[in-house]
C-alpha cells in the first residue's frame, strides 16, 4: 500500500512545486514592471543631474540592500496597513495590499528596485554624452534624444539590471513573509521552502529549493550574458 | 546667399579665471575660418553657438536670430538652434547604420517633407550612397567624415560648424576629403564655420579668417592676408 501514497505524495509536490513557482515568477514579473519605471526614472536623475539632497536620495535607494529585509518588511506594513499613511489612502478606493498578492509585488519591487537602479544608473553614466549633444544640434528634443540614443545605448547595462532587479525578487524572503504573511495565495517560493522546511518536510523543501536555484541559474545567466559586449 | 552676421561676446566663469570670448559682429561671407593654437577657444566658440555649453552672461547671435541673451533671458535650446555641428569626434551614432544616422537630424524635422530628395543629393555630392546600409563601425576614417557631414548637412542647418575636420586623418585622406567640404560650400551654399590650426587648410577652404588667441580676435581678413 506504500506506492499509491508515494504517487499521491509526489503528484501534490509536483502540484506544489508548479503552482508556487507559477506564482512567484508572476509576482516577480509584476513587480519587475513596477521597478522598471520607476528604476529608469532614479537612475537617469541620479546620473545625469546634480541637485540638492542627491546624495541623501541616492543613500535612500541602496537603503534596501543593506536593511535587513524582514525590517524594510515591517516598514512597509506599516505604511501600508490599514492604519498606516499609504494604506489610509488606499483604503477608500477599496485595494487592500497587506497579506494579498499586491503585498508580494510590493516587497519584491522595493526589495528588488536597488540592484535595477544601480546597474541601470551604471548603464546611463557610461553613454556617451558626446552623443546625445550631437542628436540635440541635429534637432532633437530631449525626450528624443533619450528614446533614441541614451537609451539604446544603455540597453545591455539596463537589461541586466531588470534581471538581477527579477532575480532579487525571486529569491525574496524577510520583506514578503512581513507584508505578505504566508498565505496560499500569497506563498512564494522562498517562504514555501522556509516553511516546509520549518514543518521538516525535507524532501518538498528540496524540490523546491531546486526549483529555485535552477530559476536564480537561468537569470543570472542571462544577467551576464546581457551585461557582456557582443 | 546672403552673407550672415555672427556675433558672440560671451563669458563663462566670473573672476580671474574667467575664460572671455569676443568675435565682434563680422559678415560671414560663406566660409569663416577660426584659426589659432590649442586653448584659443575655438572648439568653445563652436559649443557655445551649438548651445552646448551654457555662457555665464553674454550674447550669440546668428543672423538676426538671438541665440543666447544673458540679460533678456533668452537661451534656445540645441534642438531650436539650426546649427550643423560637425564635431572633432564625429559622434556617429554606433547603434545605427549610415542611413539612419544620416536621416537622424531630418527625421528631427516635423514632417521632413523633402528628405528623400535631400538624401539623394547630399549622398551623391559626398558619394556615400554605397556607404548607406553599412554599419558606422566598419567605415574608414574617411569614410566616416562623409557621413557626418551628411547627417549634419540633412537637417539643413543655418550655419554649418565643422571643428578639426581633417585633423584625425591622414595626408593623403586629407587631400581626398577636401574637395566635398569645397563641394558643400561652392553647391549648397551653407555658411560655414570652419575651425582649424592648418593654415593650408583654411587658406584653401575659408573667404575668411578670424586668428584666435586665449578668447580674442588676434587678426581678422581674408587668410590669404592674415595667416
Amino acid at each position: 500500500m506504500r506506492a499509491p501514497a508515494d504517487h499521491r505524495r509526489k503528484a501534490v509536490l509536483t502540484a506544489e512545486l508548479l503552482e508556487v513557482t507559477g506564482f512567484t515568477l508572476l509576482m516577480a514579473a509584476l513587480a519587475t514592471l513596477v521597478m522598471l519605471p520607476a528604476g529608469m526614472a532614479l537612475a537617469w536623475l541620479l546620473a545625469r543631474y546634480e541637485f540638492r539632497g542627491r546624495s541623501v536620495l541616492e543613500t535612500l535607494v541602496s537603503l534596501p540592500i543593506v536593511v535587513p529585509p524582514v525590517a524594510t518588511g515591517i516598514i512597509l506594513l506599516k505604511l501600508l496597513g490599514r492604519r498606516g499613511p499609504i494604506g489610509q489612502l488606499l483604503e477608500p478606493l477599496g485595494v487592500e495590499v497587506v497579506f494579498t498578492w499586491r503585498a508580494v509585488v510590493v516587497a519584491m519591487a522595493v526589495m528588488g528596485l536597488p540592484l535595477f537602479v544601480r546597474a541601470a544608473r551604471a548603464a546611463f553614466e557610461q553613454v556617451d554624452r558626446r552623443y546625445e549633444a550631437i542628436a540635440g544640434t541635429l534637432g532633437a528634443r530631449p525626450w528624443r534624444v533619450f528614446l533614441t540614443v541614451s537609451l539604446p545605448l544603455a540597453r545591455r547595462g539596463l537589461l541586466a539590471g531588470l534581471v538581477l532587479g527579477f532575480s532579487r525578487a525571486v529569491g525574496e524572503f524577510g520583506a514578503t513573509i512581513m507584508l505578505a504573511g504566508s498565505l496560499p495565495g500569497t506563498r512564494t517560493l522562498s517562504v514555501a521552502i522556509y516553511r516546509h522546511a520549518e514543518l521538516g518536510n525535507d524532501t518538498a523543501a528540496m524540490i523546491l529549493i531546486a526549483g529555485s536555484v535552477a530559476i536564480a541559474f537561468a537569470a543570472v545567466y542571462a544577467a551576464n550574458r546581457f551585461a557582456r559586449t557582443p | 546667399m546672403n552673407p550672415i552676421v555672427i556675433e558672440l561676446t560671451v563669458q563663462l566663469g566670473d573672476g580671474e579665471d574667467a575664460f572671455r570670448l569676443r568675435l565682434p559682429r563680422i559678415a560671414m561671407a560663406r566660409t569663416l575660418a577660426l584659426f589659432g593654437p590649442s586653448g584659443a577657444g575655438k572648439t568653445t566658440a563652436l559649443d557655445l553657438v551649438a548651445g552646448l555649453r551654457r555662457p555665464d552672461s553674454g550674447t550669440v547671435r546668428i543672423g538676426n536670430r538671438v541665440l543666447f541673451d544673458h540679460e533678456q533671458k533668452v537661451d534656445l535650446p540645441p534642438h531650436a538652434r539650426r546649427v550643423g555641428y560637425v564635431a572633432q569626434d564625429l559622434a556617429l551614432f554606433p547603434h545605427l547604420n549610415v542611413r539612419r544616422n544620416v536621416l537622424y537630424g531630418a527625421q528631427s524635422r516635423r514632417g521632413a517633407p523633402n528628405a528623400s530628395e535631400r538624401l539623394a543629393q547630399v549622398a551623391e555630392l559626398l558619394e556615400i550612397g554605397g556607404l548607406l546600409d553599412r554599419p558606422v563601425g566598419e567605415l574608414s576614417g574617411g569614410e566616416r567624415q562623409r557621413a557626418a557631414l551628411a547627417r549634419a548637412l540633412m537637417t539643413e542647418p543655418d550655419l554649418l560648424m565643422l571643428d578639426e575636420p581633417l585633423a584625425a586623418l591622414d595626408h593623403s585622406l586629407r587631400g581626398r576629403i577636401m574637395p566635398y567640404l569645397e563641394a558643400i560650400r561652392d553647391v549648397i551654399g551653407t555658411p560655414m564655420i570652419y575651425v582649424s590650426h592648418s593654415a593650408d587648410e583654411v587658406r584653401r577652404v575659408a573667404e575668411w579668417a578670424l586668428v584666435l588667441d586665449r578668447g580674442r580676435v588676434a587678426a581678422a581678413g581674408p587668410p590669404s592676408e592674415v595667416l
